[in-house]
């Protein structure tokens, strides 16, 4: 469903909003070379039925702003010719665990919004960015914060207590280390290289031995990025560069995590799919009698291994059930 | 496609800048603009030279933080459309391209394209907002809003807070901004309350951070990604008299 209306100033609505496709085209489009495009990726969404039915002017209130959008991007003008289309990662499910309050972990961390694990669990519905963060910003935080600020009252945590002092020891070491590698590939290409072995390996559509190969892949990756980065610049000045580059090397981390997690979730659920469990449709396979909990993984240390903490969800009003998008 | 760019690159806020001179070829025309400068960034990399810092975030004309003067232009020749909607086939082969930040003396430099906008942020922390209870929502029709204001609010309230308009105005003037946000609250009844100490606040701060003052040259409009209009400017001045008038009433 590709997301407009008819509304005056929709474009700044329109472009907030993507088209969602069914998983299966979406896999088709991404792994065949279908030649949409110079790229060789992509399919062609051709509207010329839809306008021969409803005419232009239907279409133009409908998807106008859309359209627009597109010429700026493409210079193709999509009432005359298909519209050229591809999938795209916008977003992650889950993030930091947080209790009711929104609290973390460690005291007086409050994550909200898309940066928490909170709201939607498996799947994610368009506008979900918004509605976490008004209902984490909006409607929970002002209740929850200002209890936890009270009973902080007259307290301040010193910058020269011992826990701040390594932590600050601590960023500037990784801030000096990643200037001193001085090495012959970019950020950029670490971090492309990255973003395809996960598209490949952990996309939406994963099974075990890729999942396997990448968490091979990803220490090594990470590894060449520490003996191989070039960051230019220095420290004490703005330098975007270096901001990326601490990023960059917390993606190589999170990679890894991300990874780890979904081959331990052994079930396809929501945009998780296993391609090892899946209906004789092609729909996911759950496993609830196993699978139905929060898997929240806790730092182990540098070059430790995560310890994986699993909170079961229990349904006790409204019953899980399967649902069928046909 | 290949082109020859003119890019202003400074140090850092103390520093002077100057504008240097750099080739990229082989640029497909479906290249944005901004990718031009990733592409540019890459090959300066490869020799050793630091990258060219400017900002960007959505990519796609929304968030309001990508920000340079292309020949001479906020945003550059596409309009409407911030400077990341820009795409490379909108340049003859070949062609010089002068890339500047945004030149407002209340927008301090702070590395080569990068700008400090934090005086967009003071103005709207002087009143751009409602002081509503927050923790439940109101029902939605149980304060009805006249559709013509209701659309009205929307188009001021699509400002995206990018600083073109001030960028591009002689005098600059943040007039466009600053009458944006007070249009899009003067016209919702949520705004009411405190209609008359927003806009009069507001216009402190703005007179305060150092903008111009406004000589209705219109150019801020010319260059605006939102299409805000300039008539929100009469809006902002109209506001301001009527606030100002009933102050000096005694209310």
């Amino acid at each position: 469903m590709m997301g407009a209306s008819g509304y005056p100033n929709a474009r700044k609505i329109a472009k907030k909003r993507r088209a969602k496709f069914p998983r299966q085209i979406a896999i088709i489009i991404s792994n065949e070379n279908i030649p949409a495009s110079a790229t060789l990726r992509g399919v062609y969404l051709d509207f010329a039925d839809a306008i021969k039915r409803l005419g232009d002017q239907t279409i133009c209130e409908r998807y106008g702003n859309l359209f627009e959008v597109y010429e700026k991007i493409t210079g193709e003008n999509a009432y005359e010719v298909p519209m050229r289309i591809y999938p795209a990662v916008h977003y992650t499910m889950g993030g930091l665990w947080v209790d009711y309050d929104l609290m973390s972990n460690v005291p007086g961390l409050f994550v909200i919004g898309e940066a928490n694990f909170s709201d939607h669990g498996a799947n994610r519905l368009g506008a979900s960015a918004l509605m976490q963060g008004l209902a984490d910003g909006y409607f929970v935080l002002p209740n929850t914060l200002p209890n936890y600020l009270a009973s902080q009252m007259g307290k301040k945590p010193s910058p020269d207590s011992p826990e701040f002092l390594q932590a600050e020891q601590d960023v500037r070491a990784k801030i000096d280390r990643l200037l001193k590698v001085n090495g012959t590939r970019s950020l950029d290409s670490f971090h492309r290289e990255l973003g395809l072995l996960l598209w490949e390996k952990c996309g939406m559509s994963r099974h075990e031995k890729g999942l396997r190969e990448a968490l091979q892949k990803i220490p090594e990756l990470r590894q060449e990025f520490w003996r191989d980065v070039r960051v230019l610049g220095i420290d004490e000045d703005f330098n975007q560069s270096l901001e990326r580059a601490g990023r960059v090397a917390d993606f190589l981390e999170f990679a890894e995590l991300m990874c780890k997690d979904a081959l331990e979730r052994d079930e396809s659920a929501g945009a998780h799919f296993r391609e090892e469990h899946q209906t004789p449709d092609g729909e996911a396979l759950r496993d609830d009698e196993r699978h139905a909990a929060v898997f929240a993984w806790e730092f182990g240390g540098d070059g430790q291994p995560p310890k994986l903490h699993r909170e079961a969800l229990r349904f006790e009003t409204v019953h899980l059930t399967q649902r069928s998008y046909k | 496609m290949n082109f020859k760019l003119r890019i202003w690159r400074q140090p850092n806020r103390k520093s002077p800048g100057k504008l240097v001179d750099y080739e990229v070829r082989d640029i497909s025309p479906n290249t944005s603009f901004l990718e031009m400068l990733d592409i540019l960034n890459e090959n300066l990399l490869r020799r050793g030279v630091e990258p060219i810092a400017f900002d960007s975030d959505c990519r796609e004309g929304i968030c309001g933080t990508c920000s340079l003067t292309v020949n001479g232009e906020a945003h550059g020749p596409d309009h409407p459309g911030a400077v990341c909607e820009l795409y490379m086939r909108k340049f003859r082969d070949g062609a010089t391209i002068t890339v500047e930040p945004f030149r407002v003396g209340s927008f301090p430099i702070l590395k080569d394209l990068v700008i400090d906008r934090g005086a967009l942020d003071r103005i709207v922390q002087a009143g751009g907002f409602i002081s509503a209870r927050t923790g439940s929502a109101p029902e939605a029709n149980s304060i009805p809003v006249a559709k013509h204001n209701a659309d009205l609010a929307m188009e001021a309230a699509a400002c995206i807070g990018c600083g073109a308009c001030a960028a591009a105005c002689p005098n600059g003037s943040a007039m466009l901004f600053t009458s944006a946000k007070v249009s899009h609250l003067a016209l919702l009844p949520q705004g009411h309350p405190e209609r008359e100490s927003r806009v009069l606040k507001m216009v402190r701060v703005m007179d305060a951070e150092g903008f111009g003052n406004c000589t209705n040259t219109y150019e801020c409009e010319a260059v605006c990604p939102a299409e805000i209009s300039a008539s929100f400017i009469a809006k902002l001045n109209r506001e301001y008299a009527r606030a100002v008038l009933q102050r000096s009433a005694g209310e």
